[in-house]
């Protein structure tokens, strides 16, 4: 601040001053108490501990291989490459194919923007119908659905596998955005249908009468007052399908591999000798994605609940 | 008179519970009609489902002659008024008045004249381009009025319009209403659980209790004569005395008797006869109770003061009379020691009295 201020001790507190009476209030707490101590140790201990791994892995990737031989996994590089991390996207190879990471990235974003928009779009309408349009049976239907969430992924899969082979999409993307969608459902469906509960339902009811219907009541009413459970829905989705490794690998053919896979054939090829530099590399970037959503939508979270805190 | 609302044998149950029951009312045209109730007592279900809000599992109604039962809440003719103002956050004061004829597909240039007749009506001109959270509760509750006066409808419907608001607030805009419904002259129906407002509001009163209606009369007639007890404890503040006691034939005339006390009930116009032996109940509103003043039965009926509560206007006496606790009020100027003994007389012309079983006015 540029200009100081100083505050002159008022009549009453000159007066009171002068009888002896001191100001009163809780006693302000030194910075460097013994409990300030103990806390930022800990919480520093605990951070430093998550970050080391962070640490290695950044560094081994700017180290050249025979500098890595060397053995001193926390020294910094002596000298920076990027050539690992330019080998890692474009180059590496995983059996015949040496295009590197680059593939996976393309078919994971192939792969996780249609999912996260069809399933966040449908799960919303879903949420909507089931909070506002109460139909006989919405109980149930919605207990079912909840069910669906609690049941393991892994007895699943072989009968997903027949349905989409009947189906002719087995093997394709397409196949694999239905899956996402559909084991998406659950959990976005109750964070939608529990948000839209939590709305006031007179809201619902005036828009009913100044005559609205369901999809206009959805999109002008509803919609613009949930920006925060979107964001939280798409952070969930993106993150979660971005991450899928067993669905990628079982509902896919190669060349359409998601990123995950693509980052587990490279580090796991056995021929040659283990590049770990162009290992930490690719894990790095396969990790920046769901990294980079949750900076970036972190604030715009934020945002959009400081935005949607209006008292109607 | 032309009926406006017409409700038929209308049921509606959750399940097992059964909300409303046969329930039978006609509202006529320019009305204004209070829903008034204990919160539970189905007024609001009532309301919603005039509004089409609820469907109702039996019954019919009637909007203007026609039969609205399942047709959309749009296409009702009724505006409706929320407790919660219900206005939506995210649209401006002008937005929020125009969205049900922007959604009706209304010219732009008829939508903008009724907006700001709307706006001149209820003083909210300069308020129409700001967004509800900047606005105070009864401007907000002006503007939700506002979306209801602008799609021109026959019947409007309020929904404990008031609750929210602070006390000075809501005499304000309850002043505001009254105005309103003398210019317009539309139908109303306005759901409360505060009497004051269904007193100076209403042409006429429906109290409902458990679903059914218990009394549907002018404010004058549900306060000086209540149809049961029920209805003669609920309207008035503090309530209405109850002295149990029964008849009593004397000099050829029947009188009450409390915990032997005598009360004369010259005056009293019962509709049917009083057999002595009769167990009743004599209800007494505090205001009609005369302290030490000339009266009826004033040589007999002593009193003490058991304690005073002042409130301005009023002297709120709580008095021991024939083994009761008795409310009487006293104009505010009138003070008494408590302790003081006190001469107390009735006019049966005001009172009540109720069969001590059925609880059924006589």
């Amino acid at each position: 601040m540029a200009e100081t201020v100083s505050i002159k001790p008022g009549p009453a507190l000159a007066a009171a001053t002068k009888a002896g009476i001191e100001p009163r209030g809780a006693k302000p707490r030194r910075t460097l108490s013994g409990r300030n101590i103990m806390l930022y140790g800990t919480l520093a201990v605990a951070a430093l501990y998550y970050l080391l791994p962070l640490y290695v892995m950044v560094v081994t990737s700017l180290k050249g291989m025979p500098e890595i031989r060397l053995g001193n996994i926390f020294s910094p590089p002596l000298e920076v490459t990027f050539e690992p991390w330019a080998k890692a996207w474009a180059t590496a190879c995983t059996g015949l194919n040496c295009d590197g990471l680059s593939r996976g990235f393309w078919n994971s974003v192939r792969i996780t923007v249609p999912s996260t928009l069809i399933s966040i779009l449908v799960a919303s309408v879903n949420g909507y119908a089931l909070a506002n349009w109460k139909f006989k049976g919405a109980d149930l239907f919605f207990t079912i659905l909840i069910v669906g969430a609690f049941i393991p992924y892994q007895v699943m899969i072989y009968p997903i596998v027949i349905v989409l082979r009947e189906l002719g999409i087995y093997g394709t993307l397409t196949g694999l955005i239905i899956v996402h969608t559909i084991f998406g459902m659950p959990i976005l469906t109750l964070l939608f249908r529990n948000y839209f509960s939590s709305l006031p339902e007179e809201l619902f009811k005036a828009a009913r009468i100044d005559g609205a219907g369901f999809w206009q009541i959805y999109f002008r009413i509803m919609l613009p007052m949930s920006l925060p459970i979107f964001v939280v829905a798409m952070i969930l989705q993106i993150t979660g399908i971005w991450n899928d490794f067993l669905f990628g690998v079982v509902f896919t053919r190669p060349e359409y591999y998601p990123m995950t896979v693509q980052l587990n054939n490279i580090v796991n090829s056995v021929q040659g000798v283990k590049e770990y530099n162009v290992n930490m590399a690719a894990t790095l970037l396969t990790g920046a994605v769901p990294l980079i959503v949750y900076f970036v939508s972190g604030r715009l979270f934020v945002r959009g609940i400081a935005a949607g805190a209006v008292k109607g | 008179m032309q009926k406006s609302v017409s409700i038929k044998d209308l049921s509606l149950s959750f399940g097992a519970v059964n909300v409303l029951e046969n329930l039978n009312l006609d509202i006529g045209e320019g009305e204004f009609l209070v829903l008034l109730g204990s919160s539970g007592c189905g007024k609001s279900t009532l309301l919603n489902c005039i509004a089409g809000l609820l469907e109702p599992t039996g019954g019919q109604i009637f909007i203007k002659n026609k039969n609205v039962t399942w047709e959309e809440p749009k296409d009702r003719g009724i505006g409706m008024v929320f407790q919660s103002y219900a206005l939506y956050p995210q649209m401006t004061v002008e937005k929020n008045l125009s969205f049900g004829l922007q959604v009706a597909k209304m010219p732009k240039a008829e939508i903008d004249k009724r907006v700001a007749r709307a706006a001149e009506i209820l003083q909210i001109g300069p308020l129409l381009k700001r967004k509800p959270s900047e606005l105070s509760g009864g401007q907000r509750q002006r503007v939700a009025i506002g979306r209801a006066l602008v799609r021109d409808v026959d019947v409007f419907l309020f929904d404990e319009p008031l609750s929210n608001l602070d006390a000075k607030l809501r005499s304000e805009l309850r002043v505001e209403i009254k105005r309103l419904h003398q210019s317009l002259k539309n139908t109303m129906v306005y759901v409360t659980h505060d009497q004051i407002e269904a007193l100076t509001l209403a042409d006429r009163i429906a109290i409902m209790k458990s679903g059914v209606i218990q009394q549907l009369a002018d404010p004058n007639t549900i306060y000086n004569a209540p149809k049961n007890m029920f209805v003669a404890g609920f309207i008035g503040s503090p309530s209405m005395n109850f002295l149990r006691g029964e008849i009593v034939e004397k000099g050829g005339k029947p009188i009450f008797v409390a915990n032997g006390v005598d009360f004369a009930l010259d005056g009293y116009a019962a509709g049917e006869p009083l057999q002595a032996g009769r167990k009743v109940v004599l209800g007494v509103r505090p205001e009609h109770v005369k302290v030490n003043e000339d009266g009826p039965g004033a040589d007999h009926h002593q009193a003490t003061v058991d304690i005073e509560e002042p409130m301005g206007a009023d002297n709120l006496l709580w008095l021991k009379h024939a083994g009761h606790t008795m409310s009487v009020r006293v104009a505010g100027a009138r003070r008494f020691k408590p302790g003081t003994a006190v001469k107390l007389s009735f006019d049966m012309g005001l009172a009540s009295l109720f069969d001590a079983g059925t609880e059924e006015r006589i």
